[in-house]
């Protein structure tokens, strides 16, 4: 059975960074100009080239994006369910070689959290955990999700990659997405970043996508972790991953999200620094690119940032969010995967989603429907 | 006057409830646009909230509701849909959609049938919304849908009339009303609808996306009703381009 990898071997890191990074003014405004965009007017549109025409982008992709998704904005949650964890990943908070606390939800502790979490009026959630196989495997889903299930209209998950038929069984019990980033799509730079653990293995992690489509899941999630690598060219693949998989798994929804590193427990270097403007332009040219690509935030970004992002082709969001394991019950914070930006409350965001002329949708799917 | 299975309709325009700014202006769009059929996503509706969000604004005996099975992919998962839709809103219409291609939303010809046939036996008043296949709009209504709903371009794409020469097919064909559904992004595009012969057109997105949705709801109103009194009162031919200099026909004289 053919997967990305097959595609993914054609394709040379560097010479997809030089074609990028030869990008002319007279590519960025042929890209502009058409109708519908491929990946050669996706590079252009990345490219340092397109930074005089980040305004003309900004307001291309406001109007195609109001044009697709209205003047609406959905919201999610994410709920981390454990942070124990087996791999060392160089940039993360949860890392194995970290020396804090791990904690895994009970089923009480779940419903703790599931009761805190819809006082804040939230439909759709996002569940979270490290990768520790053994004690957070499938039998812990399946057992989270039907716990969770009776309150929340729509539920994704960001864990470790599972096999098809384990991603089918969760499927059944009522599982609506799942998000899996490549974090670099540079192999040697991934392995750098982790050394240890499942995560370890380079193509297990690259063709999970494939084995979700292949399980019929409703909506996928992609992304790279900005920083480790030239945000570019990781950007390209991720482009070119997403046309695969749209073509391969017609029948599934694709979301893009732009975790951008920020310091956390770890203080990894970092190979490359995106500033506001460029990721301004990247989520630009992902909605020039992709009219009909679902484009996710999350409380990584500073509150200014974030409030003025909703015009610019972003169409998710989440809000409020802890990043420890039991942290809407307990109010407290520590054992934080990452530190979050933006630290306003669900109430306050509303106040500003609305005044950006905006309805925030809490609710867009329903458990009857797959 | 047009008639939709046992109901009557003085407006030919029908409207759709998503992507508004907020449900006031929804509200106050819809009113404007003087619908009386309104669709509503089953995703969107919290059907254990007697106080859900849009309902609420929609509480008006003007509307009657079309909930609409956006979000299934087969026949199998619309029935249920349909089934739990008919129950939490309490009506049997239903536009069944049915388009198992999230990015493009494109309906599924195979599955729409097989749903439509089963839920006019279950009593359903079944509006499919469709490509603009004039074969099988024929098979939709002998199958038993109180309408068809083809679409004149890609739902959200505002391109207009797209699909002009099959439209004029399916609705010479038509014995059952012919609802021209998605696509229309401008009041022109509903009056050319209109002019055609549709007998109604669904709008959404234009009314709600643009700067003044209850403005653009009036216009809609007004462009449809323009476009079925050009339609009643026969649009005058076309005039054959210029009368050629060497006629063909002159040795007949």
């Amino acid at each position: 059975m053919s997967t990305f990898k097959d595609t993914f071997e054609t394709l040379n890191w560097l010479e997809i960074k030089a074609s990028i990074y030869g990008k002319t003014a007279v590519d960025v405004e042929a890209a502009l100009a058409k109708p519908k965009r491929d990946l050669e007017d996706f590079k252009a549109l990345i490219s340092p080239a397109a930074m005089p025409y980040l305004e003309q982008m900004a307001q291309l992709s406001h109007a195609i994006t109001q044009k697709r998704f209205g003047k609406t904005m959905q919201l999610y949650i994410p709920m981390y369910l454990s942070n124990e964890c087996q791999n060392i990943c160089t940039y993360c908070g949860f890392s194995m070689n970290i020396d804090i606390a791990r904690k895994t939800l009970s089923d009480e502790e779940i419903l703790a959290e599931v009761a805190a979490i819809k006082k804040m009026g939230y439909d759709h959630i996002l569940i979270v955990t490290g990768e520790a196989n053994k004690t957070v495997g499938i039998e812990y889903f399946k057992n989270a999700i039907r716990l969770i299930k009776p309150h929340f209209s729509s539920i994704s998950m960001e864990v470790q990659p599972l096999n098809e038929a384990e991603y089918k069984e969760l499927i059944d019990e009522g599982l609506n997405t799942v998000l899996v980033y490549q974090e670099t799509y540079d192999e040697e730079d991934y392995k750098k970043h982790h050394p240890k653990g499942r995560k370890s293995n380079f193509d297990w992690r690259l063709e999970t996508p494939d084995r979700l489509g292949k399980a019929g899941i409703h909506k996928m999630g992609l992304g790279v972790l900005i920083g480790l690598e030239d945000w570019r060219t990781d950007s390209l693949f991720c482009a070119e991953h997403l046309n695969y998989l749209e073509k391969t798994y017609w029948q599934t929804k694709y979301s893009i999200s732009f975790p951008r590193l920020r310091p956390c427990a770890n203080g990894v270097e970092l190979k490359s620094i995106m500033t506001d403007k460029e990721l301004v332009q990247l989520i630009c040219a992902y909605r020039i690119f992709n009219e009909e690509i679902e484009l996710s935030m999350s409380t990584r970004e500073s509150a200014k940032f974030r409030d003025n992002v909703i015009k610019l082709g972003i169409t998710s969001i989440s809000c409020d969010s802890k990043t420890d394991p039991g942290g809407y019950a307990s109010g407290q914070e520590n054992l934080e995967q990452f530190e979050i930006s933006d630290h306003r409350h669900t109430e306050e965001f509303i106040g500003v989603i609305k005044e950006q002329g905006y309805e925030a949708v809490w609710k867009d799917w329903d458990h009857s429907l797959q | 006057m047009l008639k939709i299975a046992d109901k009557i309709f003085t407006s030919r325009l029908f409207t759709g409830t998503g992507k508004f700014s907020s449900s006031q202006l929804m509200e106050e769009a819809l009113l404007a646009s003087g619908s009386e059929l309104v669709t509503i996503a089953l995703k969107r509706v919290d059907i254990n909230d007697d106080q859900d969000d849009i309902l609420k604004y929609l509480n008006h005996s003007q509307f009657n509701l079309l909930p609409n099975t956006s979000g299934v992919r087969n026949a199998k998962e619309a029935l249920f849909a349909a089934q739990l839709a008919r129950e939490a809103l309490e009506t049997n219409w239903l536009k069944l959609e049915i388009h198992p291609d999230p990015k493009y939303l494109l309906p599924d010809p195979i599955e729409t049938l097989k749903a439509a046939e089963e839920l006019t036996k279950l009593g359903f008043i079944v509006l499919p919304y469709v490509n603009a296949d004039p074969v099988l709009c024929k098979r939709l209504e002998e199958v038993g849908t109180a309408a068809v709903m083809p679409l004149g371009s890609p739902i959200g794409s505002n391109k207009g009339i797209e699909t002009k020469a099959m439209l004029e097919i399916i609705i010479d064909q038509a014995k059952v009303p012919v609802v021209v559904d998605a696509g229309i992004g401008a009041p022109s595009h509903a009056a050319l609808a209109m002019e055609l012969g549709a007998d109604a057109v669904l709008v959404n997105t234009a009314i709600a996306v643009a700067d003044n949705p209850i403005a653009m709801g009036e216009a809609f109103k007004l462009a449809v009703q323009a476009g079925r009194m050009a339609y009643e009162a026969k649009l005058g031919r076309k005039s054959l381009q210029s009368v050629a200099t060497s006629p063909l026909t002159s040795f007949l004289d």
